[in-house]
């Protein structure tokens, strides 16, 4: 599909122009230094600073996002953290035990629970959660007065920076047992309820407190994209007798499907992280059955139970499926003929 | 508490009427507008209703908690006793201040350490610059997990320590990549005449690239600063010592498990003073410095989110 033999006009180059978001802002306005022909001596003589200046950053990043990589074989032994303080002599010294975690897990019934309501989780979001912002961006666009249009976005950006800890309280003095709406009902005679412990409404309550925190801040990417928007397009296509609607239809919502592609690809490979901090804080007021998921799933058992390898091998079946998901939605991505994550 | 913006937007005085209509557009229809200001209005109060009642009700007296059966949802006989218990010394008193140092301590160390970054990776065709784009882009892409990080912390001899708050959460990739991409956009030819003076690479970065790049610095700032006041994870996991917690995991324990602080049990119980109100006030101190920082940033966040996906 993204091979179109037939010429397009100027205009409509413009609208499905990449937005920013989509293409990276990355222009190599900065000549390439003629890199074949220094010696390797000169260029390190010629860089020494700017390489020094990346060492903190890429040590950091070494020792805590790549060492740990290898930490991971603790999901092919049965390790004991008591052996020695030292964790690099505790798994030197812990039995191996070949895939035994991966056989116990998969038959583990509160494995299977945590994923289902992983992925439950997810498409619940994905439906409840998803177009929220893209409504919202459409609205605030659609305003004028520039006043209004900034007053709502702070108030819409604001949720986005308040902790986890502080939204779920908020959540609880409203919706708890000693909350609001209980404290509402009981003075006009009914029963209060706690919406905060009820493990049937759970996964509904954690989507609407993502909305409530997060769905303003999504607004900003599309708002972006909607601004990158030529405003002749929209002239041209009312000369062509095209209603609000029709407008919306042929030139905003086109403006916007790059990004709204890139962010579905995002999502579908962070398909099995829903809101680890946001459940955790509520795992015990509902209780497992319905709150646990992959990642509580694994801290559970390692850093409560102390049962690191069983702990490690359900983080790695995690971790690798979540890399294929990622992939692959980048895959999907470039076949939709949009820009993914990386390119090609 | 209404984020009040600080100065009026460049198209002019606030009560400026709207821009002028195109000539082709229709008139918007009375309902569409009244629709339209209807659902904005519903957004912004299901956001700003919640914060209204926690923060009337943390300066309410015992009595006006009584007589409302809870929340106050209308100010009546403003009281600051909840603040003053609070911040008297004691265990809030002690996290706040933790929060606080932990916050200036931490971005202090990641703004250093990424702004150094960035600029080191602004310039194409320096010797590594593309493998040590491709090992920060990686990151984005796994993660080792939470057993092994938690084991390396450990082994590292972090435990305990507020190192273990700060250094493993330092580094944001993406927080690079947006800075990256600004460091880049700015006019090659400064930086060139600059060098020509004779300036090295750390005064161009100090003298020339930091001042072009203020808005950027301060969305980023605000980023890892926020990042750092919310943080409670990492605290949970690696300090056992209950007097070490900052202001998010104290809350935890006084917000969401009920208990009283330490120190006001007695003063809550013969009902001088209001557990609830105590409770909210904590509240309110974890969301006031947010609440009153983002609003001033704001403006600068579309740009930095622009530039914020950048490949190698």
């Amino acid at each position: 599909m993204s091979h179109s033999t037939v010429p397009r006009s100027g205009t409509e180059a413009d609208a499905t122009e990449r937005t920013p978001v989509a293409s990276g802002g990355a222009t190599g306005t900065r000549d390439d230094r003629h890199r074949g022909r220094l010696s390797l001596r000169t260029r390190l003589r010629r860089d020494r600073v700017l390489l020094l200046m990346t060492l903190p950053a890429v040590v950091l990043v070494l020792l805590f996002n790549y060492l740990p990589i290898l930490g991971n074989v603790v999901a092919f032994q049965d390790y004991d953290p008591y052996l020695s303080d030292n964790g690099v002599v505790s798994i030197l010294h812990s039995p191996w035990v070949g895939v035994e975690n991966f056989r116990a897990i998969f038959a583990d019934s509160a494995f299977w629970s945590a994923m289902r309501n992983t992925l439950i989780l997810f498409f619940l979001q994905l439906v409840l959660y998803f177009p929220v912002p893209i409504l919202l961006a459409l609205l605030i666009n659609s305003v004028v007065r520039p006043r209004v249009r900034a007053v709502a976005q702070a108030v819409l950006y604001l949720p986005h920076f308040f902790s986890w800890v502080l939204v779920i309280a908020v959540f609880q003095q409203l919706l708890g047992g000693a909350g609001l709406l209980s404290q509402l009902l009981r003075q006009h005679g009914y029963d209060g309820l706690d919406i905060m412990t009820d493990p049937t409404t759970f996964k509904f309550l954690l989507t609407a407190q993502s909305v409530w925190k997060d769905a303003g801040w999504g607004i900003i990417v599309f708002l972006a994209a909607l601004a990158s928007v030529s405003p002749d397009l929209y002239e041209a296509a009312a000369m062509d007798g095209a209603g609000r609607w029709r407008r919306i239809w042929h030139v905003t919502l086109p403006a916007l499907r790059p990004v709204i592609a890139l962010l579905l690809v995002l999502r579908v490979g962070d398909a099995l992280t829903v809101g680890f901090e946001q459940i955790l804080l509520q795992r015990d007021a509902v209780g497992p059955g319905a709150a646990e998921v992959l990642d509580t799933f694994v801290w559970w058992n390692g850093v409560r139970n102390q049962d690191f390898g069983y702990a490690a091998a359900a983080g790695l079946i995690k971790g690798v499926v979540s890399l294929g998901l990622v992939l692959a939605a980048n895959k999907v991505a470039h076949l939709m003929g949009e820009q993914g994550v990386y390119r090609k | 508490m209404t984020a009040v913006i600080g100065k009026p937007l460049r198209e002019g005085p606030g009560r400026r009427a709207a821009p002028p209509r195109p000539v082709w557009e229709e008139t918007p229809t009375r309902a569409g507008l009244a629709g339209k200001a209807l659902v904005l209005a519903l957004a912004c109060l299901a956001i700003l209703f919640p914060l209204w009642i926690v923060v009337v009700t943390s300066l309410s007296s015992r009595r006006t908690i009584d007589e409302a059966g809870g929340l106050v949802m209308v100010p009546r006989g403003i009281t600051l006793i909840a603040y003053r218990e609070l911040l008297g010394g004691g265990q809030v008193t002690r996290a706040a201040v933790v929060s606080i140092l932990i916050t200036l301590v931490g971005t202090l160390f990641s703004m250093t350490v990424s702004v150094l970054c960035a600029y080191g990776l602004s310039r194409t065709g320096s010797l590594g610059h593309r493998w040590i784009l491709m090992t920060l882009l990686a990151t984005m892409f796994f993660s080792a997990g939470l057993i092994p990080t938690y084991l390396l912390v450990q082994t590292l001899g972090l435990t305990d320590t507020y190192l273990a708050l700060i250094l493993p959460s330092a580094v944001s990739v993406f927080n690079i990549l947006v800075l990256r991409g600004f460091f880049m956009n700015i006019s090659p030819e400064l930086v060139d005449s600059a060098r020509i003076d004779g300036a090295g690479d750390l005064r161009i970065l100090w003298a020339i690239v930091m001042p072009l790049s203020r808005a950027v610095l301060a969305v980023i700032t605000l980023f890892y600063a926020v990042g750092y006041w919310s943080a409670w994870f990492n605290a949970s996991l690696y300090l056992n010592d209950q007097s070490m917690l900052p202001l998010q995991n104290v809350m935890i324990q006084l917000v969401q498990k009920q208990e009283a602080p330490v120190g006001l049990a007695q003063s809550i119980k013969t009902g001088q003073l209001s557990g609830l109100a105590v409770q909210m006030a904590v509240m309110v101190m974890a969301l006031l410095p947010v609440a009153v920082l983002s609003p001033f940033v704001q403006k600068h966040f579309r740009k930095g989110m622009l530039i914020g996906a950048v490949k190698g």
